[in-house]
């Protein structure tokens, strides 16, 4: 939705650097008086806290780096010192630490925003697979960060994580090792893959910097989606995006910093485990290897099948077929509000999510195997069945007729209403 | 003409209580600055010397084995610190200077208030005059002069001299030829026994 | 897999012998479950109790130390403020009593001398297969972070600590090893370290096993968490902080707001 730019300079410096490197203007245009649907919910608002987090991840990181030592006999030594010594270190350490769970709580919460609300159906595509990717590299970022402290969980997970790749030997014999070997510089995890693990983590969240500016170009174009899954219509439907939604973005913010400071000052290892305050042991594996909560669901899934190989398809392909739902879902309609048969399958889901991310962090025998196999045939069985199925065979509810007509007119699901909403002779 | 819609222009739509909005606005900014700073702070602070560098503050020296004419290096919080015991003739040198001859008039001398002379007494230890303790650092630009060993050339004034732009120190530190233009500072330090010092 | 299996077996027999108080196993093979204590540190407004960290130190001082190093911990800390506190003279005496290595010199060998703040706490062993040796094959962990490499730290160190007794009838003890209700497996090669008496108390605090335990339980939750002090006090500002500046925020976005709900009041359809 291209709109034809309204920025005027105030000054002269103003005019002079607009013509040379109109940042300001893009600011001004993207920001500040975008037009954005009326009616967002507070669903919408974690895309600017997520912003947040990247920014506070990268400013805590930077500063940790300038302490963190990445050798096999230094790591968790440091980290120590960073505890005790260094001026606001623990501070520093904990609201990176904390942080990490807080921007996956966020993203968490955002791509379900994304599902329950269609915002990946056309023309947003590329939006939504720009997204998974984000969330790709997040997942990778986290699990390299979480590695450097160098404890029991942190060597362990490495170890289980990389060797689940020697899998492809039974593709290809020889295969698996050699790219194994290849990703931990040596015949096990040790000081070449601590340092390459730090290498990288610094470097990813600049690429994934990149991808979120290419995410929020591919959301400018086509402009937001809306609670309604309705198409904006008019300019009565939008507002400028500043003062409206800078001011509540700013408010949602705040309260989530709330939850983050209360774990962060007061249980700031409560989402952590106790088995990364010991000192890396690679001739001791802990009784149970669990990773953070945020990859718990997509543990339980590697677990449920009982296949090396086919387990960890199953752990790559429960986030790969993110990339795929704008073709698996078949629904014309966007917004579940207005889907009542698929509304049920989605809380379901959301159910599953969660039910898979108590199951990682259990031994998988006895109940949990069986509740964790369930859980993950309903988890493919929501994206390959119901999204293609359901889509098709479903009666929507009547949408509204514009967004300013959810939002002023009736909040009666069933009247009919006319499709000419806006009034003639508003300007 | 702009659009009242979605125009940020407040004057085109009515409001009942400006002032009362730009007060509440006023202070989420003031706590937005608030936070903003709090924030800032440890960013900025945690690059000052952490605990354990600041406890390292003190060394000890045995100068038993310094016999006269000699001297020592010791590493002291990064720093190297000359230790010369010095013969009757250094000493003698040192005290026949008139301060007025000087280029830095002023001692240096952490264990002294910052306005004393440089006077030998006030450089060298007290009540020990033998024995000079300083920071071997230029106070030019920073490199660490010659002199320490026998065999170095140590200027016209027989202390120190500086390789790398000329500068030369007597046989009391004090500076007598530039471009350096103060002393070499002396740390803080003091005598736990007749053959141990104590710097920091 | 297996091993998992044989564990959880194993827990579970030893829960189905009669008569005996066991502390109840946890599910799935997570070791026994451990009793909640009350702390004076409890989040959210806990604080430490100075005397209980001076007489912990003693308790780590005199019985631990002579097997378990603490090599995160220097003695400057003992004098710094959120934990111990002693005062400085006191730290500096503490230190100095100890022999630490340092070197090589001149001649390049390494020598002794007495301690200084900035040590780190002196190891009793020179590293781990010295510790092993002297230990029949068990190495003594290391404490500094002790109390959050557990979970739930402080009760699990004093259920240790108060755990000692003797092994039910058909438990298979093997030769060399300590029967203890709260360690997983119930058994531990670490004799019993405490017993009443075993040090002296000089402030009237009882010196009963149960308050060595609980002392030194406290002790070693500073020494993983020195800050912790800091951070409840800091914690309570940014959350009043944050309460009331999300609370002018929600003012201003429903001021802000106001403009287009009145728009939309004004405009007629």
């Amino acid at each position: 939705m291209a709109h034809p730019s309204t920025y005027q300079p105030a000054s002269g410096i103003g005019r002079w650097f607009d013509s040379r490197l109109p940042v300001p203007r893009v600011m001004h245009d993207q920001f500040m008086v975008f037009p954005t649907p009326r009616n967002l919910n507070y669903w919408w608002t974690f895309g600017g806290i997520l912003s947040f987090m990247l920014a506070v991840q990268m400013a805590t990181g930077v500063v940790l780096a300038m302490h963190f030592v990445p050798t096999p006999e230094g790591a968790f030594d440091s980290v120590e010192k960073i505890m005790r010594d260094v001026n606001w270190g623990w501070l520093l350490r904990y609201s990176h630490a904390v942080g990490a769970s807080m921007f996956f709580l966020a993203v968490y919460i955002h791509t379900f925003r994304g599902l329950y609300y269609g915002s990946y159906k056309a023309p947003r595509e590329v939006l939504w697979i720009l997204g998974v990717l984000i969330l790709l590299l997040m997942i990778a970022t986290a699990f390299m960060g979480y590695s450097l402290v160098w404890g029991q969980m942190s060597f362990w997970a490495v170890t289980v994580i990389t060797n689940l790749f020697s899998s492809l030997d039974a593709l290809i014999p020889g295969l698996g090792t050699v790219l194994v070997e290849w990703i931990w510089g040596g015949f096990s995890v040790g000081g070449p893959t601590l340092n390459r693990l730090y290498a990288l983590h610094y470097l990813f969240p600049f690429v994934i910097a990149g991808v979120v500016i290419l995410h929020i170009w591919a959301l400018h174009v086509p402009g937001n989606n809306n609670p309604t899954g309705v198409d904006v219509k008019t300019a009565k439907d939008t507002i400028p995006f500043h003062p409206y939604y800078t001011i509540k973005d700013g408010f949602a913010l705040v309260v989530f910093l709330i939850v983050f400071a209360a774990l962060l000052f007061y249980a700031p290892n409560f989402l952590g485990h106790p088995d990364n305050y010991v000192p890396a042991n690679p001739l001791q594996t802990p009784p149970h290897i669990v990773p953070e909560w945020y990859f718990l669901p997509f543990y339980a899934i590697l677990r449920a099948i009982p296949n090396k190989l086919f387990g960890v398809i199953g752990l790559i392909g429960s986030i790969s077929i993110l990339f795929f739902v704008p073709w698996l879902d078949t629904s014309r309609i966007r917004s579940t509000s207005y889907r009542p048969i698929y509304k049920w399958f989605f809380w379901l889901f959301v159910v599953t999510c969660i039910a898979l991310g108590y199951l990682g962090s259990q031994a998988p025998d006895g109940w949990y195997l069986f509740f964790g196999r369930l859980c993950t045939a309903y988890y493919f069985g929501f994206f390959l069945l119901i999204m293609p199925i359901v889509g098709l065979i479903e009666r929507p509810k009547r949408l509204p007729g514009s967004i300013t007509q959810s939002v002023l007119g009736s909040e009666a699901p069933q009247r009919a209403v006319s499709s000419e909403s806006a009034p003639e002779g508003v300007a | 003409m702009a659009n009242p819609e979605t125009s940020t222009d407040s004057s085109l739509l009515p409001d009942d209580d400006p002032s009362r909005r730009d007060v509440i606005l006023i202070g989420a900014g003031a706590f937005a600055a608030i936070g903003g700073a709090a924030v800032l702070w440890p960013l900025l602070d945690q690059m000052n010397p952490d605990a354990s560098t600041l406890s390292l503050s003190t060394t000890e020296v045995d100068i038993a084995p310094i016999e006269e004419g000699q001297a020592i290096t010791v590493m002291w919080r990064g720093k190297p610190i000359f230790i010369r015991h010095r013969t009757a003739k250094e000493i003698d040198e040192a005290k026949e200077v008139k301060l007025d001859k000087l280029i830095d008039p002023l001692a240096r001398n952490a264990n002294l208030p910052e306005d004393a002379e440089a006077t030998d007494a006030n450089r060298a230890a007290s009540d020990r005059e033998p024995w000079l303790v300083m920071i071997g650092i230029c106070t030019h630009l920073g490199c660490i002069p010659k002199g320490q060993a026998v065999g170095d050339y140590k200027g016209e004034y027989g202390g120190w001299f500086c390789p790398c732009h000329g500068s030369q120190y007597d046989t009391a530190g004090r500076v007598r030829v530039g471009p350096a233009p103060q002393n070499m500072y002396i740390p803080p330090y003091a005598f736990t026994s007749d053959t141990k010092i104590k710097i920091g | 897999m297996t091993i998992l299996r044989a564990l959880a077996v194993a827990l579970l027999a030893g829960l189905a012998v009669p008569g005996l108080a066991l502390a109840e196993e946890a599910p799935n093979g997570h070791g026994p479950v451990i009793e909640a204590q009350e702390w004076s540190f409890a989040p959210p407004f806990g604080s430490f109790n100075q005397a209980q960290l001076q007489r912990g130190y003693w308790v780590y001082k005199d019985v631990c130390s002579n097997c378990h190093s603490m090599r995160f911990l220097s003695y400057r800390n003992l004098g710094e403020p959120g934990g111990p506190h002693f005062s400085k003279k006191a730290v500096e005496t503490l230190a100095s009593q100890v022999q630490v290595m340092d070197g090589p010199d001149d001649k390049g060998e390494m020598f002794s001398r007495p301690g200084r703040p900035s040590d780190h706490f002196r190891s009793p062993y020179a590293n781990d297969q010295a510790a092993r040796a002297a230990n029949r094959g068990a190495l003594p962990p290391d404490l500094s972070v002790m109390a959050k490499a557990r979970g739930s730290g402080p009760d699990f160190i004093y259920a240790l600590l108060t755990g000692y007794e003797k092994a039910p009838a058909d438990f298979d003890l093997t030769q060399g090893m300590q029967y203890n209700k709260a360690f997983p497996g119930h058994q531990i090669a670490m004799p019993q370290p405490l017993v009443d008496g075993v040090i002296p108390y000089t402030d009237g605090t009882k010196p009963t096993v149960d308050n060595y335990a609980k002392d030194v339980s406290a002790f070693l939750m500073w020494a993983a968490e020195p800050k912790l002090e800091e951070r409840h006090k800091i914690g309570a500002r940014v959350m009043i902080f944050l309460i009331v500046f999300a609370v002018i925020m929600y003012l201003s976005k429903r001021a802000v707001w106001a403009r287009l709900h009145r728009r939309d009041h004004t405009h007629v359809t």
